[in-house]
């Protein structure tokens, strides 16, 4: 066998090997954070974690519901402002703007995806908790679902913009024709052949950007107030809801890692698994759905 | 010659600095099937989309001269409008990944046709036009990708019925069809002359003869831009052509 056949060989084992070692170290991360969160889940019972609204270590109770409620509405926030925001940017630059304009803008929303967390949040705690602390209702603080949901928002634009760019340049040139050359304006080929024709990739755009949300630790740390209660409207009106405190599940980790011990530090550990547990379930949605987009394009 | 529905005056165009086609002047008759012929990137295409401003799509074009519709100039009407007057069916079938009905009805939902019993109207009348009623009547909700490629093209024909336009523009619209479907097609163009006026884009000498009552012949010359080289009643430029060029090309000695 020549040189060059055996180095074929041997580099095709190494490649193989940093896969098998990737696969490796996240089923022994999950191992890990499950096996430490054992003695939270049998001693204080799946229920009482998952559905529990109170979280005091003090008094050694430990649910996660408010954490868990924190999380998603943060992230429902944080869709409701950025999903129109990113779809906007996408269509903006897949079918309207100049190549010229495409060169500025494109680099300039993927930079936001460069920015360090760290550097939202404080961005969140100096400009716009401020600002919010404004709306004048009793018990707001400034700190909470809206500061985090806005900086939140922002954070995920790149990631939903991007794909969903990709989506909209995957549709054919020939439906795009089609569609003006009965007659139809650029905006109605947009939102009638376009956007239907690409929405499962837009759709896993998303999904994936709510993955990314429920991720998200330092900037939340930093704007959403931290306290470990239900979220709830501050007044009569619903809407202050979004001016109530919440915690995060990568926050409530993130917080008491640094001095919790024993029963503690082991729901610390539980609350990793359900957080571990979400983003599984939202990537693999993500996954299935490019996946019959894909299936799509080929019947085509 | 019969009234004129299209026509272009000292009509050229340009890619940036290309100039694709050169002074083609032409008066295109209303209700009869106009075929243009020539070889592969004479401009013939480009020319076919020139009436309807799908040209304007593409980044760095610009036109000099003429082109008219009815007597009126295509470049003074907005392309919305000029375009449902102008309907186009394409070299590939390109249905919309919708259902049947939704096809057909999108022109006319464009437009701002609501009433689902006009649209219905409007999808069968569309539909039988193209002879395509009977094979998909009873499937107007499955999908028109799942159709063959011949159905796909008329279907695509009855979408650009659909919209009520006068002429309709064909860019090579059998080249992608077996045989069989091919004839369905140019049976249909023939049907459709009576009340549309037809220019087709064909590389099929033979195609052009059977559907087409005039036809042009377009040629590059040395520099890659097309001309009209001769442009008269399809019998005549098959059997008595005026120009050398012409006779080279239809009794196949080049292109």
């Amino acid at each position: 066998m020549s040189g060059r056949m055996i180095a074929d060989k041997v580099v095709k084992y190494i490649l193989f090997a940093s896969a098998i070692i990737s696969i490796i170290i996240v089923l022994a991360i999950g191992f890990f954070i499950f096996r430490e969160s054992i003695e939270a889940w049998t001693e204080l019972g799946i229920g009482e974690i998952l559905f529990g609204t109170v979280w005091r270590p003090g008094i050694d109770q430990y649910g996660i519901l408010a954490m868990i409620a924190g999380s998603l509405s943060v992230t429902f926030g944080a869709i409701l402002l950025g999903v129109p925001l990113a779809l906007g940017c996408a269509i903006f630059l897949a079918e309207i703007a100049p190549a010229g304009v495409q060169a500025v803008v494109r680099p300039a929303v993927q930079l936001l995806a460069g920015i360090p967390s760290v550097v939202y949040g404080l961005f969140g705690m100096v400009i716009l908790v401020p600002l919010i602390r404004n709306i004048n209702v009793p018990g707001n603080s400034g700190y909470g679902l809206l500061a985090a949901s806005i900086v939140l928002a922002v954070m995920i634009l790149p990631t939903i913009a991007s794909i969903a760019e990709d989506a909209i340049r995957a549709v054919p040139e020939n439906y795009r024709h089609g569609s003006l050359a009965l007659g139809a304006t650029k905006w109605q080929t947009i939102t009638r052949v376009i956007l239907p024709a690409g929405k499962s990739g837009i759709i896993a755009g998303v999904i994936l950007g709510v993955g990314r949300a429920l991720g998200e630790t330092m900037a939340m740390i930093m704007v959403i107030g931290n306290s470990a209660i239900m979220p709830r409207p501050l007044s009569s009106n619903p809407l202050t809801f979004f001016l109530s405190q919440a915690r995060t599940l990568t926050g409530n980790i993130a917080v008491e890692i640094n001095y919790a011990t024993g029963i503690h530090e082991s729901a610390l550990f539980a609350t990793g698994v359900v957080l571990f547990g979400l983003i599984i379930v939202v990537n693999a949605s993500a996954r299935w759905i490019i996946r019959t987009q894909k299936y799509v394009e080929k019947a085509n | 010659m019969k009234d004129t529905k299209l026509e272009t005056i000292n009509y050229s165009l340009y890619y940036g600095k290309f100039r694709a086609l050169k002074d083609i002047s032409i008066k295109i008759p209303k209700n009869k099937v106009t075929a243009l012929i020539g070889p592969s990137g004479c401009g013939k295409s480009t020319f076919l989309r020139s009436f309807n401003r799908m040209n304007d799509l593409i980044p760095g074009v610009h036109t000099e001269g003429s082109v008219l519709i009815d007597g009126e100039d295509i470049f003074k009407v907005d392309p919305v409008a000029l375009r449902q007057n102008v309907g186009m069916v394409f070299q590939k079938p390109n249905p919309f990944p919708k259902s049947i009905f939704e096809n057909i009805a999108y022109g006319p939902r464009v437009t701002g046709l609501k009433d689902h019993h006009k649209l219905e109207e409007i999808v069968e009348r569309s539909l039988r036009s193209a002879a395509l009623w009977d094979e998909v009547k009873d499937n107007l909700g499955k999908s028109g990708l799942d159709l063959s490629g011949g159905q796909q093209q008329r279907m695509c024909i009855a979408r650009a019925l659909a919209v009520e336009p006068t002429v309709i523009l064909m860019d090579e619209p059998a080249a992608s069809l077996d045989p069989i479907a091919t004839l369905k097609i140019e049976d249909l163009i023939h049907e459709l002359s009576a009340n549309y006026t037809i220019v087709i884009v064909t590389h099929n000498m033979q195609q052009a003869g059977r559907v087409a009552d005039f036809t042009a012949f377009f040629l590059t010359d040395e520099s890659r831009t097309g001309q009209l080289v001769e442009f008269n009643e399809t019998k005549t430029i098959f059997t008595n052509p005026r120009d050398r060029r012409t006779e080279d090309y239809i009794t196949g000695r080049f292109g």
